[in-house]
């Protein structure tokens, strides 16, 4: 992880401007482009839920209830006669508010306490290093069930929860960049023009200090969704009416010997979603990383 | 058996266990303290008496300093007090018993799936890295990473216990009574959980496998002579047994909270089902004390593959 990439081709790249640089990226690899065209659409999905989605997510219908796949209903509808695809469509927004909930708290908490830990060092780092080894070993589900519990049942709750679970993964990551770039000459060399120390954290050491923190936030995406289906499936997530693909899940469990088919799409939904994450997510260390290669 | 600096480092790392033990108990103990309004009232549950919460209050020591509430709350855990449930009003200590060896049970054979599938798949896609046996091997890892578990449970349970009866769809059967069922009817929670393991397993090992059979000691083996077959199984394996330590200590913290899932999609009774019953119905001191029951068994497998790591592998001890 050198900046010793003078003479590279890689410095020709870092000199372009984003546009092309995303353009190498996306032409290096197809199919982390496909990945991103994938998060892209469900994004898009969960904004304009209320325009692409044929009928009201919540709408019963007691004259078409767990019917089979139809013209009308394009995946069928659940035991309440309500129209699965258009459930299907208004629980990506649930999945993509929970995912960017969960890492935008956990990026909140943990990129500056990890800044701080690896700057000041000694006993601050110390300290803050056994916290972050005492929640790394809480598995995280358990502590954003429990958290949840006490501080009232609902989504936004349990992501908050996992969030905070999350948090010590970036500090961590943070963290340990720190400890290097505070070495750099163009730290010291601030710190010599008399630069307050959050200057220097948020101005010269937190721009060199992102890139992996950023593709880990792209892969604990696909974790916080895996979660929020997880709690909204265990009932701590999502509250009925209104649809999140894990609480779709826990719902046709139920009719699953009358109906079995009516758990599939809920859950290749999550699958493809947190594929789509990951995938990204490893291109981009590649992509941002030219030692890592395959 | 074991030279100075082995165990210099041994007790080094028990000595930094200590202050991880301290803050996870107080950060369980503070769970309690995250409840909105008075604890006293909300433990009590609904239409207690004012004797039954002055009662309460007096039990917990909620009159007394935070610190000194938490000494005693650590106290009584430490002799096996962890208080009662509020609604069955059995000791959580007993649930705790009651439903933890059926998890580990679980967990267990969940591991051990996960290592006797996802050894050889790693080591087939090291042993041809780059190419289709590499390639499928990954690309199925990928989707067991980004699988909900309890997802691939029930489409387990819809093919192998609706569809064909070769499973039982729900229910456990203690190891302890009858080993055969028990094993039987712990197979598909099991490989429903190892889905991720196996992915998990050979993706790390591939990855390790790769680097050392990059390196350089490893060119001279073939530069003299030694056949890529007695390279890879005589000196790779050897090189990276010790890697798998770390993998499944990682494995027991992730295994441990996704059965929390899969025991209730097939109504395990185990710790899964006990915390989430437990939190729906806000039995608090359940909560608590399953919270604390799986935080201290990662603590300890922990604490324990470390220790293993430094006295297998020499290097880390000298360092």
């Amino acid at each position: 992880m050198t900046d010793a990439t003078t003479s590279t081709p890689a410095a020709k790249i870092d000199r372009d401007g984003f546009p092309t640089r995303f353009r190498y990226w996306m032409m290096d690899d197809p199919v982390a482009a496909i990945g991103l065209a994938v998060l892209i659409g469900i994004v898009l999905c969960a904004i304009f839920a209320d325009w692409i989605a044929p009928y009201d997510p919540t709408l019963q219908d007691y004259g078409a209830m767990l019917e089979a796949p139809s013209a009308a209903h394009w995946l069928g509808t659940d035991d309440l006669g309500r129209d699965v695809f258009s459930r299907l469509i208004h629980g990506a927004s649930a999945s993509v508010y929970a995912a960017f909930l969960a890492v935008g708290v956990a990026s909140v908490i943990g990129i500056p306490v990890g800044l701080i830990a690896g700057y000041a060092g000694g006993w601050t780092d110390e300290v803050i290093s056994r916290i972050l080894d005492t929640f790394l070993s809480f598995p995280a589900i358990v502590l954003a069930i429990a958290v949840t519990g006490v501080l009232g049942i609902g989504l936004t709750n349990a992501m908050l929860s996992v969030g905070i679970v999350f948090a010590p993964q970036l500090a961590r990551l943070a963290r340990a960049r720190t400890l290097v770039l505070k070495q750099e000459l163009y730290v010291d060399a601030a710190r010599c023009f008399g630069a307050s120390t959050a200057t220097i954290l948020g101005r010269h050491i937190l721009p060199n200090a992102i890139q992996p923190v950023l593709v880990q936030m792209t892969l604990l995406m696909a974790v916080a969704l895996l979660a929020e289906a997880s709690l909204s499936f265990l009932g701590l997530g999502m509250q009925p009416p209104d649809p999140s693909w894990g609480s779709m899940i826990a719902r046709a469990y139920i009719y699953a010997q009358i109906a079995p088919a009516q758990i599939y799409a809920p859950g290749l939904a999550i699958l493809v979603t947190a594929l789509a994450f990951n995938t990204v997510g490893e291109s981009l260390r590649e992509a941002l990383d030219p030692t890592a290669r395959r | 058996m074991l030279n100075p600096l082995q165990r210099r480092m041994l007790t080094r790392r028990l000595l930094q266990t200590v202050p991880v033990l301290i803050l996870a108990t107080f950060s369980v103990f503070m769970l309690l303290k995250l409840l909105p309004g008075d604890v006293a009232i909300t433990l009590a549950g609904e239409n207690a008496s004012a004797e039954r919460i002055a009662e309460i209050r007096q039990n917990y020591g909620l009159d007394k300093p935070l610190l000194i509430q938490y000494a005693t709350w650590a106290w009584n855990a430490l002799q096996g007090d962890l208080s009662s449930s509020l609604l069955s009003g059995e000791e959580v200590t007993t649930t705790l018993a009651r439903v933890f060896p059926n998890t580990l049970f679980i967990v267990c054979y969940a591991i051990l799936i996960s290592i006797v599938l996802g050894v050889p798949l790693g080591i087939l896609a090291a042993a041809r890295a780059g190419g289709l046996a590499d390639r499928m091997v990954m690309l199925l890892s990928s989707i067991g990473v980004a699988l909900p578990n309890f997802w691939i449970a029930m489409i387990f349970v819809v093919a192998f216990a609706l569809n064909r009866t070769w499973f039982p769809a729900t229910g456990f059967v203690s190891p302890f009574e009858d080993p055969l069922r028990a094993i039987w009817y712990a197979t598909l929670p099991a490989v429903a959980l190892a889905a991720s393991g196996v992915a998990e397993v050979s993706r790390q090992l591939r990855s390790s496998l790769v680097e050392i059979l990059q390196s350089q000691h490893f060119r001279t083996l073939h530069a003299k002579g030694l056949p890529f077959r007695s390279i890879l199984w005589k000196h790779g394996l050897r090189n990276v047994s010790v890697n798998l330590l770390t993998v499944i200590s990682l494995l027991v913290n992730r295994t441990l909270a996704a059965t929390v899932v899969v025991e209730v999609v097939f109504a395990i009774p185990g710790m899964g089902n006990t915390i989430v019953n437990a939190t729906l119905q806000r039995d608090f001191p359940v909560v608590q004390g399953a919270v604390l029951a799986m935080v201290l068994t990662v603590i300890t497998v922990n604490l324990v593959t470390d220790m293993l790591y430094s006295v297998l592998d020499p290097r880390i001890s000298q360092q």
